[in-house]
């Protein structure tokens, strides 16, 4: 009776005692796609105001305190740089940075999610591959930079930091899918199987449905910390196109302090942007979880 | 073909059926020499206690596992794997997808055969256990005699020749258990499917079959098979008739005696 597959592994899936719910890896990220967020006109009325209020509130204690516009800048320089720049210098160094983080995280994404659908399917190898990946997590992956500039990728392109945001975001998506990919459901694999599900198909119709929860907080995770080495690797080397944070670099050593916050602000708000995108990837595809 | 014990053509056969679970603690004998024959037409209620074997007898006959010894027929030939087109197989709850609607889930074997969808059938079914008007809806929206029935309307749309149900109805509330076993009955009167219905619940068992097979536990062996005389279609109210009862208490004494009672206080 060789046909029996092996996915069931002669067990029986027990109904009366519910599987322990293993929802995260070891750190719990899912938190990050189930953040409540405001919904009517009251809540969102009272957000904007904290931020005007905020903003008047800093540019207040600015004026009253007469502190140099060179130690901390007045939100509305800030703001002032912002609308003066941005066409003419900011998007510029805007789109280096996305594109340096954009294709790190295609590449390094692809890369960990392939790799947690295969791992996942031998314990042996999962085991193995284990501590290579913690490695991989928590290496900072900037450091990378100045060496690959040096030695493999010679040169002031911008191939040494879309290396290290792949390697930072890669083991991130590759560790939440892989806690994904191990949410075996015996009974839903069973249902397939008696209906002659191959392989494939279970692995497309049950196992990956089942990670995809896991997999968009691995993305939401993985770009997080792509982002940051983006940023935090045109800080320490930059590419000879600038970028984000070669900005900060240059405004802080001419101390430009208004051009320097409106720099953080564009980074900041690049951020919120992937956030909220794949919050509503995740309320799309994943929303049957919560 | 041979004829069962009732007259009529043998559609399901257990010929000595037994599996062992090898575990780290030893080995477990779940089943031993089980044997039966299921007639085609007929409904067959397969009853025991928690861990008598009967949810590894049904899998064993879906081709979901293998036995240890001994084999399942189906139509005469030994089953050795998953047979989709002849065997459909229910599970404990509703197993529905929590990430597919209820149309697409009653779709998915559809998909996972590659057969173009029955759309009338589906219509027809749904229309029948009074679920068209929720077809968009998830399954955590539904409550869970609806879940279940979408679950038998999913089994039902690739008209199998046998159904195998694992304790369906086993997480239901005792009225919504007794509406979904008459829908059940009902279905089956017209389709007069082969079932085979493992549960843990004797009075069900007596209400649906027309056989009722009584496991002992550890190792999961027969004890005795019962005829139900009572009369189709079968109504609620005969459940507390005098006969009924006794019944109840003679499977009761059965599946008792296969246990050593120590009972402390």
């Amino acid at each position: 009776m060789s046909q029996v597959p092996s996915e069931l592994r002669d067990e029986i899936p027990s109904f009366e005692e519910a599987p322990p719910k293993q929802d995260h890896g070891p750190i719990d990220w899912t938190g990050l796609t189930s953040v409540r967020t405001a919904k009517s006109a009251l809540e969102i009325g009272t957000i904007i105001a904290l931020a005007a209020g905020l903003f008047f509130l800093i540019q207040g204690i600015l004026e009253w305190t007469n502190e140099p516009e060179y130690v901390i800048p007045r939100p509305i320089s800030v703001v002032r740089a912002l609308g003066t720049n941005f066409g003419t210098q900011y998007g510029h160094h805007l789109w280096v940075t996305f594109q340096e983080f954009i294709i790190g995280l295609a590449i390094g994404s692809t890369i960990g999610l392939v790799l947690a659908a295969v791992i996942t399917q031998k314990p042996f190898v999962e085991k193995v591959v284990a501590p290579y990946i913690i490695i991989l997590v928590t290496t900072p992956m900037l450091a990378l930079i100045p060496f690959l500039r040096l030695s493999i990728i010679q040169g002031f392109s911008m191939w040494p930091i879309v290396v290290a945001v792949a390697l930072a975001s890669g083991p991130m998506v590759l560790i939440n899918a892989a806690t994904g990919f191990r949410r075996t459901d015996l009974a839903k694999i069973a249902l397939a199987r008696s209906y002659g599900a191959s392989t494939f198909q279970i692995f497309r119709k049950i196992r990956f449905p089942l990670a995809l929860p896991m997999i968009i907080v691995g993305y939401m995770v993985g770009s997080i910390f792509g982002l940051l080495t983006a940023v935090g690797g045109e800080m320490v080397s930059a590419s000879d196109q600038g970028g984000l944070g070669h900005q900060l670099i240059y405004f802080s050593s001419i101390v430009r302090t208004a051009n320097f916050g409106a720099v953080v602000v564009i980074i900041s708000l690049l951020g919120v942007a992937i956030y909220v995108i794949f919050y509503f990837i995740g309320k799309r595809w994943a929303s049957w979880e919560s | 073909m041979e004829a069962s014990p009732n007259g009529r053509v043998v559609r399901l056969r257990a010929v000595k059926a037994g599996k062992v679970y090898v575990a780290k603690t030893g080995n477990v004998i779940a089943l031993e020499d089980f044997s039966l024959d299921v007639a085609d037409g007929e409904l067959v209620c397969i009853l025991g206690p928690s861990g008598c074997g009967k949810t590894t007898l049904l899998w064993a006959m879906s081709g979901l596992h293998a036995l240890s010894s001994g084999q399942i027929l189906l139509d005469e030939t030994p089953i050795t794997g998953p047979r989709p087109h002849e065997i459909g197989m229910m599970f404990q709850d509703a197993n529905l997808l929590p990430w597919r609607n209820l149309r697409k889930n009653i779709e998915f074997p559809f998909e996972i055969k590659k057969r173009p969808t029955d759309r009338a059938l589906i219509d027809r079914l749904l229309e029948e256990v009074g679920l068209e008007e929720f077809q968009k809806a998830f399954p955590r929206e539904l409550s869970g005699g609806m879940q279940q029935r979408a679950s038998i309307v999913r089994a039902l749309a690739q008209d199998p020749d046998v159904l195998l149900m694992d304790e369906p109805f086993g997480a239901l509330d005792a009225f919504t258990r007794d509406e979904m076993n008459l829908l059940l009955l009902r279905l089956w009167s017209e389709t007069r499917k082969t079932i085979v219905f493992v549960t843990h619940n004797i009075s069900e068992a007596i209400f649906l079959a027309d056989r009722v097979v009584v496991m002992t536990t550890r190792p999961g062996r027969l004890a005795k098979i019962f005829d139900v005389e009572l009369p189709r279609p079968r109504t609620i109210d005969m459940t507390f008739q005098p006969g009924f009862i006794a019944t109840i208490q003679e499977i009761k004494a059965v599946v008792e005696s296969g246990y050593k009672h120590t009972v402390e206080v």
